[in-house]
């Protein structure tokens, strides 16, 4: 019998599909057909496959070889199918055993001399394998630290061709060194103890890490709007398992796990330039469709700099995730749904010469500028951002202070306490952030308290606010009676979060 | 001799070694060979034989020395292929056989110095 078979498994997506290699050697004139359905990368395998396996003093079939991956109709794509083939190959010949091919997953690209070169994807693919009943992967080693997060599968990492086919002939395998797992450090090059005064905005970031508010910063140049953003992910708790595994499947498909250790509880940062794309912004592409910055920022923040310099319709094709917290990308290969619950924080110039703040005597733009250069934030977009915060210059007294402000430690401290009553508080719930609360529950169950509701009640009267504005600032005001302790928002609660979210254009 | 008659002579009888071997081979599985080396203007047939059922299969014969520019069978494409069927339609036109079954074979030929050779036969390779 010259047939063998061997398991891998296709992405689109976080969604895998095992994928069966099967390979026919048949008599012929030397020939390499691949069948499924395979991208570029996937048909020029067949010369790294054929290196690899000769430069291993493997023997290469002169004949006519039929490599099959099915299902035949979903399109693959990428160079993590070398290895399953050179094993369906060898199997083929039967030069290795068959009988355990059907029980393990392989992935991994081979380079010219055989070795396994680490690849994309390869926890949710793991994941995908283990779905369909799979208990063993070999990995490449430069994928072990992201494949061991699969604790549940039995992951053997190889790094050459040969010691591979060493162990499927003979069972033995190199002793494997104790992983070193990259501590979790502190990064302390970021705190919002380096932040001078700026207490506004401080206890909006705080804000926004308890309930999960968007944010948006407006201030001339040189106020710390950059600076607050890139502490908010050091104050929001640490991921739970199931979220860092999330996160760091949605990092592993760019290949972004060098940058950001998979085992990372961090919050992600994510902070896109104001010239990008849509695509780049949720995600597409045509061959395999991969995440866009708001799903690579889930779990964590999003920051937008000059949010108004962005192109038209990028702000506002983040309003579906902003939403639902996921995204839905469909293109001719398939229809693929990335995760992206994230923190949004917006920066502004007030201007485009960005000196109209506070008296604006320097500023130089005309009143028409200044009108349409804030006009680029839309008005679907804004209402979604409860938190609207003016950052001003700095004093000289606020940058004379001789101690410093808090650290984020001890911010931290406050909005993992206030997040645990927030819990608490919807055990019974479905949602567990207070920006989640539906607008139902907040007119029956969490109503702040009356006097909160009547003042809420006369800005509606006078048209100050809308009927979504209102169901928003009781959102807020949750967040904010869950820092101060209160068990229900007072009056000067509900004043705050009205604050915030008008602030910005008092 | 110049380099280039050098390397022709040799390996013209490199291939003709090769074809003689080809032919005791088929012979040996008993197949009457009927014509060697038919020539017209767009090629050449190596062996014509007679299989025992009557089938006539012609049969091109690649001989290397060495694998370093790929294996014997490797040589021939499909472009390759599809010459040698012109060619058998050819041969059979003139010899008033057209209809007459027949098939394409390949034989590629492993000469090391010593006179040791292999040989891989592939039949009806279209």
């Amino acid at each position: 019998m010259s047939l063998g078979q061997s398991l891998s498994v296709a992405l689109l997506g976080l969604d895998g599909q095992l994928v069966t290699v099967e390979v026919d050697i048949a008599d012929g004139l030397p020939a390499y057909v691949l069948l499924g359905l395979p991208d570029a990368a996937l048909t020029e395998s067949r010369d790294r496959v054929r290196s690899a396996m000769v430069n291993c003093s493997e023997n290469w079939p002169n004949r006519k070889v039929t490599v099959s991956l099915s299902p035949a109709w979903l399109p693959k794509s990428g160079s993590s199918f070398d290895l399953p083939i050179a094993i369906a190959l060898l199997a083929a010949q039967q030069v290795i055993p068959q009988d355990r091919s059907l029980e393990v997953a392989y992935l991994g690209e081979l380079s010219l001399d055989g070795h396994i070169r680490g690849v994309r994807g390869v926890l949710p693919s793991l994941i995908a394998a283990y779905k369909s009943g799979i208990r063993t992967a070999v990995v490449p080693m430069a994928n072990r630290v992201e494949a061991q997060l699969m604790s549940e599968m039995t992951i053997i990492p190889m790094q050459h061709l040969r010691s591979l086919l060493r162990w499927l002939r003979t069972g033995e395998r190199e002793e494997l060194q104790e992983l070193d797992l990259p501590s979790e450090t502190e990064d302390d090059s970021c705190d919002f103890s380096d932040l001078a005064g700026q207490d506004q905005a401080r206890f909006a970031a705080e804000v926004a890490a308890v309930g999960g508010h968007h944010l948006l910063l407006m201030g001339p140049p040189g106020a710390g709007k950059t600076m607050i953003a890139q502490r908010l992910p050091g104050i929001l708790p640490a991921l739970t398992r199931e979220e860092s595994l999330e996160v760091a499947a949605i990092h592993s498909i760019v290949g972004g796990l060098s940058t950001r250790s998979p085992l990372s509880g961090h919050a992600p940062f994510v902070a896109p330039h104001h010239s990008a794309t849509r695509v780049a912004m949720v995600g597409g592409g045509s061959h395999s469709i991969r995440p866009g910055a708001c799903s690579l920022a889930h779990c964590g923040v999003l920051f937008i700099d000059e949010a108004p310099e962005c192109d038209s319709g990028v702000l506002d094709s983040l309003r579906q995730p902003l939403e639902s917290g996921v995204i839905t990308i469909s293109r001719a290969i398939g229809s693929v749904s990335y995760p992206a619950r994230f923190l949004l924080v917006l920066a502004a110039n007030p201007c485009p010469c960005g000196k109209f703040t506070g008296r604006g005597r320097n500023c130089t733009c005309t009143s028409q500028q200044v009108r349409r250069s804030l006009a680029k934030l839309s008005g679907p977009l804004m209402d979604r951002i409860d938190l609207r915060v003016q950052v001003n210059a700095l004093s000289r007294v606020e940058l004379n202070r001789s101690e410093l402000g808090e650290t984020s430690a001890t911010i931290r401290r406050r909005v993992v306490a206030a997040r645990d009553t927030a819990a608490h508080r919807f055990l019974l719930d479905t949602w567990t952030l207070n920006s989640e609360i539906p607008s139902r529950a907040l007119r029956t169950t969490y109503q702040p308290e009356r006097a909160a509701m009547n003042f809420l009640h006369s800005e509606l009267d006078r048209e100050r606010i809308t009927a979504r504005g209102l169901h928003k600032v009781m959102r807020t005001a949750w967040s904010i009676a869950d820092l101060e302790g209160h068990l229900r928002p007072s009056l000067e609660d509900t004043q705050l979060a009205y604050a915030l979210r008008e602030g910005a254009f008092a | 001799m110049a380099l280039h008659e050098k390397l022709r002579s040799k390996n013209k009888i490199v291939g003709e070694f090769g074809e003689n071997a080809v032919a005791d081979f088929v012979r040996a599985q008993g197949t009457t060979v009927v014509d060697r080396n038919w020539r017209i203007n767009e090629g050449e047939i190596d062996i014509v034989g007679r299989l025992a059922d009557g089938t006539i299969a012609f049969i091109e014969v690649k001989t290397r020395t060495s694998t370093a520019f790929g294996h014997p069978l490797e040589a021939i494409n499909s472009q390759k292929a599809h010459r040698l069927q012109r060619l058998a339609l050819a041969w059979l036109a003139t010899h008033q056989s057209l209809g007459h079954p027949y098939r394409i074979d390949c034989a590629g030929v492993l000469l090391d110095a010593k006179g040791k050779f292999t040989i891989e036969y592939r039949e009806n390779i279209l």
